[in-house]
């Protein structure tokens, strides 16, 4: 859903209008007293125990809403319309669309590995749209795949964290999903840079519509379905795997 | 420890062209839990010749089997998940409240062909791997295939569990023969089905001894064949064996974090240097670690403890039992679960065994004392039947981990030549290699239009 970005404006503005939501206090009824459990956490978990999934979630309450609205969107929009874009739109055709955004999602790495002083990233990204956007047909087809390029990702939220800033508090946007402080800020500049390229490259009824088919595919791209494993502890599972992904893919 | 192999988003449908959240994390979730294990799923004569690669037991339960080694099995089978609501009206705890409908998956045959049922092991769902490559390999000989979560996987529990309380041997059987009917009733006059077949792994292939055993007296499928996957022997054996290899952690339990760090970090390593997360991935982090085999125990043990925290939870809260929430007390779907997940990271399934399943049960067979419960869960209970029985048989491993040594000479013992047994595999290690597959194919492929 990295595609979103472009809509991280708006998706900035949702944010902190859920956030001034939940903001009010919750009504705090005194507590009724309910029998021990068979195994209560004061007798089984050591009181210096330290979770080693744990992740800075200071606005937890405010995140498992949109992780819940998150579900609802899905339910009621976003995968209907992937079902139907799939019905409609033949594989080649879904395919090229995907090559096509990732090549955009190229030209960020680009911009990034300049940012990061990586000249090899920079190298390789920079091959991959060169090849795909000419052989590759404006980036149709992922040439530079078949050719074996390596691919590698970057874009501003681990340009920060290249150069030290940390993650902040963990953040489920609206529509995007998980993400933090660091990260959901970084979307900015990357949405920014791709909305210059695309009014430079695209003509304007395909430049209006590109957020929409780049959602989509992407959503299309991206198994995930919320609540769907069933667990109770899905929301904090899905947090320490972001959060460690995030934290590997600054390193890498 | 708060991460959990359940709780690892699945994937079913779509290969991610990238490393996307979610495929990522199902690499590396399933890397760091041992692909969930299924961990209820391990002489005499053993087949000979046997080309799997893994000779190291608790390696072959973890890694599977190496790319290279694996069937041939297509990329793409239209496999499709469904959801059916088994019981309308049914009202769950708002904090399990996505949980009401039974979630599965089918692939079909667009012509009359024999169909076949799996049943995944424990805490593993419909469309965890082993399932998904079972399916391929029985839509590719042209079956119609209908995968089922385990009974313990926590959506069947809320959904489909008529007590919400899992482990007993009849009752999950019961359980999921009613959504086999339902599913049937569904599809009937859809598809047409030559015959009905029936395999399961690990728990899921001892649901399966029970389920075929049922279906003698109910009669609604009148299975053809059924295969067993490395089944256990007794339930309770191999819960105890899989929660004692937590003791095997380096320097004991209170070094947990130490050994999940390491862990942690062998894993990240590989992910690092590898521009894509690629199928032999839990291989190459497993090279790279050089783990001892009281270390791979220990992770299975962790592994399997995991995967039982979120069943316990759901039946928990689903009876309001009081085992670690405390009863009457109302949790909504934005509740903090931290402290429950904690206090379950630290229990076995024995507890579980010991303080929930038979308290909660005794009411109902006031006459059967905490060893009868146990003796009961247990293939042995209806040996007779299997060894009559021609059209069950059983494929498993002589090292398989989750057995007490000499429970392996049961099989034998029960089945004769019904029972294939490998030299090496541990638990369900290699149910994905090539000449497994075409044994498991074969079972049913014989005779069967």
């Amino acid at each position: 859903m990295n595609s979103i970005m472009r809509r991280a404006p708006t998706l900035l503005v949702l944010l902190s209008l859920l956030a001034a939501c939940s903001s009010t206090p919750p009504k705090t009824l005194p507590e009724p007293v309910y029998p021990e459990p068979v195994f209560a956490a004061n007798r089984i978990v050591p009181e210096d125990a330290v979770s080693v999934t744990a992740v800075y979630d200071p606005w937890e309450g405010m995140n498992k809403r949109i992780y819940n609205f998150n579900y609802h969107f899905d339910q009621w929009v976003f995968l209907p319309v992937v079902r139907g874009w799939e019905a409609v739109v033949p594989s080649p055709a879904r395919t090229g669309v995907h090559n096509f955004f990732e090549n955009f999602r190229d030209v960020r790495t680009m911009a990034n590995s300049l940012l990061q002083a990586s000249p090899t990233k920079f190298a390789q990204s920079t091959g991959r749209v060169l090849v795909n956007s000419t052989i590759g047909l404006f980036g149709l087809i992922d040439v530079a795949s078949s050719m074996g390029m390596a691919r590698p990702d970057e874009d501003f939220g681990q340009t920060l964290g290249h150069w030290g800033v940390g993650t902040g508090p963990y953040l489920v946007l609206p529509i995007y999903g998980p993400s933090n402080l660091r990260d959901g800020v970084g979307l900015l500049p990357d949405a920014v840079l791709q909305n210059y390229i695309q009014d430079d490259l695209l003509a304007q009824p395909v430049r209006a519509t590109a957020f929409v088919f780049d959602s989509i595919d992407t959503r299309a791209q991206t198994s995930f379905r919320y609540y769907e494993t069933g667990s109770a502890f899905e929301y904090q599972t899905v947090r320490w795997l972001y959060s460690t992904k995030r934290e590997l893919d600054v390193e890498k | 420890m708060k991460i959990s192999c359940q709780n690892a988003p699945r994937f079913g449908d779509t290969p991610g062209l990238h490393v996307t959240i979610a495929n990522f994390s199902q690499r590396f979730l399933a890397g760091l839990c041992l692909l969930l294990l299924a961990p209820f799923a391990s002489a005499t004569a053993t087949v000979e010749n046997y080309g799997y690669p893994v000779h190291d037991r608790y390696v072959a339960t973890v890694i599977g089997t190496p790319e290279g080694h694996q069937a041939d099995l297509p990329k793409d089978i239209p496999f499709k998940k469904r959801r059916l609501n088994v019981f309308p009206e049914r009202q769950l705890p708002d904090v399990i409240w996505y949980g009401q409908e039974l979630i599965y998956s089918e692939a079909l045959q667009d012509r009359p062909a024999p169909l076949i049922f799996l049943i995944a092991g424990t805490g593993a769902a419909h469309n965890g791997g082993k399932n998904v490559n079972m399916a391929k390999a029985f839509y590719k000989a042209g079956f119609h295939v209908v995968s089922l979560s385990s009974p313990t996987y926590p959506n069947f529990v809320s959904a489909a569990s008529s007590t919400g309380v899992v482990g007993d041997a009849q009752r999950d059987a019961a359980d999921l023969y009613r959504v086999m009917e339902m599913i049937w009733s569904r599809l009937d006059g859809e598809i047409e089905a030559t015959s009905f077949n029936l395999t399961g792994y690990s728990l899921g292939a001892f649901n399966s001894a029970y389920l075929a055993k049922l279906d003698e007296d109910r009669k609604s499928f009148n299975f053809r064949k059924v295969l067993l996957i490395n089944p256990p022997v007794s339930l309770y054996n191999s819960i105890s064996l899989l929660d004692r290899m937590t003791e095997n952690i380096p320097g004991g339990e209170d070094n947990f974090n130490e050994f999940f760090d390491r862990l942690v970090e062998g894993f990240s390593k590989v992910y690092k240097e590898q521009d894509e997360i690629g199928g032999d991935f839990l291989y190459e982090a497993y090279k790279g670690m050089d783990l001892k085999d009281e270390e791979l125990a220990a992770l299975v043990g962790v592994s399997f403890r995991i995967s039982s925290a979120s069943l316990v939870f759901t039946s928990d809260v689903m009876t309001d039992y009081g085992y670690v929430k405390p009863k009457g007390l109302e949790l909504d779907r934005y509740a903090d679960l931290t402290e429950y997940n904690e206090v379950l990271s630290r229990l076995g399934f024995t507890d579980y065994y010991h303080e929930f399943f038979y308290p909660f049960y005794k009411d109902e067979n006031p006459n059967l004392t905490r060893d009868q419960f146990i003796a009961t869960a247990s293939l042995t209970e209806i040996a007779d039947y299997l060894r009559n029985s021609p059209k069950i048989s059983v494929m498993h491993n002589q090292d398989d981990i989750i057995l007490e040594p000499g429970e392996i000479d049961f099989f034998n013992e029960v089945f004769g030549d019904r029972a294939t047994i490998y030299p090496t595999g541990g638990h369900c290690g290699n149910m994905n290699y090539v000449d497994n597959v075409a044994l498991m194919v074969a079972t049913f492929a014989e005779g069967a239009n």
